[in-house]
């Protein structure tokens, strides 16, 4: 199949060197002792070495654009001291020897940095070790550079590849006694590399899902109820049958509640090419019967959100007496925000191949998580997950879409049912309609400010149907992880504040998009802070300044708070309210924020905002016509990741955030009535082209030693609020619910 | 029977004449590096040159092609060094790459017409090109470097 990508083939040998565990080395002899021609020494489970000297890296995270593929090899690279034109990187299949593969919440850096790390300099001290023993000299004589170890005093060299065999029969070196670099040896850490897939790309020779290929394989379009958990009640085919190229027409069973990631269910239609099997299935008649999910209506439900959005209710944190210090406030400010539900919509839409032969499945798929793809599989056909091999391809785009593996589960059924490899490639309309939805959500807010404008008091409330209602039908209040990103955590230093979340009950499959949560918490929060800000007649950063207070580092302790810190502790990874405040400082000198002077059609937006553990804060500037048009000619970010591997990538991340956070902000919104949901391609699900996206963004890396914290996310949230602040700064009207294009301005 | 030429190769289609463009390319020629990303030419991502000129192949019918010349990424240049590839690999333009084929084709084909072409000739030629990973502003700054042109 795909030569194009280097898939790893070395399976047999890796699995029976090394057991589970994502950090477990060689810890004996080469198998060039066992077996008579051996030329790869494997040193950790991500890294091999060839006599000839090449270099192979296993990117075991999925690519979909963050760099990830290039990143965590280059760290490698690095610690080894390889050459980087030396180094091929192969994409692991699904296994959990690797850890965790799955690659979702903005975490590959920050969980395996370290580890990609220690795997270089261990395969290093080895090699320097195995020079030391040919030559007869202290291991601290020989050092590691560009690809070979040198003894010191006499300049002497061995290539990496002339030391494989004997570095092979090193004892694997203890963790202590292994010596990572010192940040000013670094070759590529925090300098960067170019994307290994980055030729490929631009030529059109990069595989991903949609690309997938094996021959003899069929292609599949599927007719899925069109409400969540509808039923088939009948169909006819004949129809369908008689177009050329169709081979038959198969029903998938539908999934029973909670849906988690089962194959939804349908008719598929099984054809000699993608075209031909979508026409086919146009021609399928079906009835279905709605099931109880058909009286949803977003418009209704929207009304009830909010309705349970303006009354108690379950108190997720509280610090002081709020409701006594609203009765002594000198003013009181309430707000309702409003967010819509959102599709992922990812330039290459679900696909998977999958081949199933003799009660074992071979899946090639774009996935964010090939090892829940091998569970999911396996669940769907009744077999172990170690026998669903799943081969991951470039991804074209996911943002939390492709981590669940559903489509993946209809390519296994069907090449079960059809005894051929089996291919199912997701139309548009199909990605739009049958997704994971980022949820709605209702939100209110009440300050109590004093005489001076400072607030006192701060109550807020969120609604919204959570993600867990997809993996438990019963779940309808939001989980920790969800009240965590920006809720539980707003950073003010205010003496009486209480968070409050209400219940609400899903009628779609609820999932995570990039960002999650903190999309909707951000803009409430952000835009209601700057409410107060032009209440009390002060300067929008000013005044945030002064509710973040001094820098201190928040713990929630005896606050009623379960504060999840996206599973990290709060000792390493502190809520550091010092460290907003530098980004938010350093945005407004980049922006020249002192400086400007909104008005007039012409504003600038502040929002700022922690998530993934790192720090972001944002100035955007909107120019808005007389026709409500909006423009947004500059957008300033400034970032505190933490330690920065691959700069250039994530900048990167950064631009795209700010475009995908634009567009959300503009124009996203999906609807639902009878159950179904109502938009179903780029007509009428827009997202922000070349024309509407920010023109230009600057993101300021604010340099931080601290551990690595996440890139592909953080930078989405502040900015729906900091465009709907500038439109404020810009025409004086106050907008509280996105999209932009469903407001009026007048 | 439909005869088109493809990348320089000869090809005779007799399937369904209504079949775009696409599915040909990628399902009988495995020729995949034009992406299927809405079937309805609002995106781009399948963006080809039928006789010089940008078209969308999910909506090109093969009935329509008979004795036209295709050029897809695949046949865009030897290594990958048209001046428009060379640009993009330059400014790390992809995230995820998915929708840069149809990127680089339309701007290759915005180039041939204005070869020194301005913001708006750009947003003019390049909006109908979605990016979901946001790229938008590396494609700006590739083009004009492409074309020599201050960015």
């Amino acid at each position: 199949m795909t030569n194009r990508i280097e898939l790893a083939t070395r399976r047999d040998f890796l699995g029976t060197l090394f057991s589970a565990g994502a950090l477990v080395f060689a810890a004996g002899a080469a198998p060039a002792e066992a077996e008579p021609v051996q030329t790869t020494w494997n040193p950790s489970v991500y890294l091999g070495l060839d006599t000839d000297g090449s270099v192979i890296i296993v990117a075991h995270r999925s690519e979909m654009g963050t760099g990830i593929r290039t990143s965590l090899p280059m760290v490698v690279a690095d610690e080894l001291d390889a050459d980087w034109s030396r180094v091929r990187v192969e994409q692991a299949i699904g296994d959990g020897k690797y850890g965790t593969q799955n690659t979702d919440g903005s975490c590959s850096i920050r969980d395996f940095y370290d580890i990609m790390r220690e795997t270089g300099a261990t395969a290093r001290l080895m090699l320097q070790r195995a020079a030391a023993a040919q030559w007869n000299v202290s291991v601290a004589e020989c050092r590691a550079g560009n690809h070979h170890i040198v003894h010191t005093p006499t300049g002497r060299k061995f290539n990496f590849g002339e030391l494989v065999s004997a570095a092979a029969k090193q004892p694997m070196p203890r963790k202590e006694e292994i010596q990572l670099k010192p940040a000013s040896e670094f070759r590529y850490i925090g300098k960067g590399v170019p994307s290994v897939d980055l030729k490929g790309i631009c030529t059109g020779q990069a595989v991903y899902g949609f690309d997938a290929h094996v021959p003899g394989m069929v292609f599949a379009s599927i007719e899925r109820p069109p409400v969540l958990g509808g039923k088939l009640k009948s169909y006819n085919d004949a129809e369908a049958r008689r177009i050329p190229g169709v081979e038959q027409v198969v029903v998938i069973e539908e999934a029973q509640p909670p849906y988690g990631f089962q194959a939804l269910g349908g008719v598929a239609v099984i054809a000699n090419n993608t075209w031909t099997a979508a026409q086919a299935r146009k021609k399928l008649k079906i009835e279905w019967e709605y099931g109880p999910n058909a009286i949803y209506d977003s418009e209704q439900y929207k009304k009830s959100l909010l309705e349970t959005a303006n009354k108690p209710q379950r108190v997720v944190r509280s610090v002081g007496d709020v409701d006594a210090a609203f009765g002594a406030a000198a003013k009181i400010i309430e707000a309702n925000y409003y967010t819509p539900l959102l599709s992922h919509a990812p330039m290459e839409p679900p696909a998977a191949l999958a081949e199933y032969r003799g009660g074992k499945v071979e899946v090639w798929t774009a996935t964010q998580n090939p090892q829940e793809v091998q569970t999911t599989v396996a669940k769907a056909l009744g077999i172990q997950p170690t026998g669903v091999t799943c081969h991951v391809t470039l991804l074209g785009g996911a943002f939390g879409r492709k981590s669940k593996p559903d489509y993946v589960a209809e390519a296994a059924i069907l090449s079960k049912k059809v005894g051929k490899p089996v291919k199912i490639s997701w139309t548009r309309e199909e990605d739009i309609r049958f997704d994971y939805y980022h949820s709605t959500s209702a939100m209110y807010f009440k300050a109590g400010l004093d005489a001076s404008g400072k607030p006192v008091a701060w109550l807020q409330r969120t609604v919204f149907p959570p993600i867990t209602s997809t993996f438990d039908d019963k779940e309808q209040y939001g989980s920790a992880g969800e009240l965590s990103q920006g809720f539980i955590d707003v950073p003010f230093d205010i003496p009486n504040l209480r968070a409050e979340n209400g219940p609400a009950q899903a009628h779609l499959r609820i999932g995570w998009l990039r960002s999650v949560a903190n999309i909707y918490h951000a803009f409430g929060v952000q835009s209601f802070l700057d409410e107060l800000a032009h209440a009390a007649g002060r300067d929008c950063i000013e005044y945030y300044l002064a509710a973040l207070g001094a820098p201190r580092q928040i713990d929630f302790a005896g606050q009623n708070a379960k504060y999840s810190n996206y599973g990290k502790p709060l000792s390493q990874y502190p809520v550091d309210t010092g460290r907003l405040r530098r980004v938010v400082e350093t945005v407004a000198e980049r922006s020249g924020w002192a400086n400007k002077k909104s008005g007039n059609g012409r504003g600038w937006g502040f929002a700022a905002h922690r998530s993934f553990l790192t720090y972001v804060a944002a100035v955007v500037e909107v120019e808005v016509d007389s026709n409500g048009k909006l423009r947004i000619p500059r957008v300033d970010l400034a970032v505190d990741t933490g330690a920065v591997i691959n700069p250039d990538r994530v900048k990167a991340q950064f631009e795209g955030a700010a475009v995908f956070g634009a567009s959300l902000a503009l124009m996203g919104e999906i609807t639902a009535a009878d159950g179904r949901v109502q938009q179903g391609n780029f007509n009428n699900y827009p997202v922000a082209r070349m024309n509407e996206a920010p023109y230009e963004t600057h993101v300021h890396l604010v340099p931080n030693g601290a551990l690595p914290t996440g890139a592909g996310e953080p930078g989405v949230p502040p900015m729906a609020p900091a465009i709907y602040n500038a439109v404020f700064a810009a025409t004086g009207k106050r907008l509280r619910e996105l999209p932009f294009r469903k407001q009026k301005l007048a | 029977m439909i005869r088109l030429k493809i990348n320089g190769t000869d090809r005779e289609y007799t399937g369904d004449p209504q079949m775009p463009l696409l599915w040909y390319l990628r399902d009988a020629l495995q020729l995949t590096g034009s992406k299927f990303g809405c079937g309805m030419g609002l995106c781009g991502a399948c963006t080809v040159h039928v006789d010089g000129e940008a078209a969308r192949s999910c909506l090109a019918p093969m009935q329509t092609l008979n004795g036209k010349q295709v050029l897809t990424i695949e046949g865009l240049s030897a290594n990958g060094d048209n001046p428009v590839q060379r640009a993009w690999e330059q400014e790390n333009v992809p995230q995820c790459g998915y929708c840069q084929a149809g990127q680089i084709m339309q701007a290759v084909a915005l180039l041939k017409t204005k070869p020194k072409p301005t913001d708006r000739d750009i947003d003019e030629a390049m909006q109908g090109n979605i990016c979901r990973c946001g790229t938008y502003q590396r494609i700006r700054t590739a083009i004009k470097k492409a074309a020599g042109v201050q960015a």
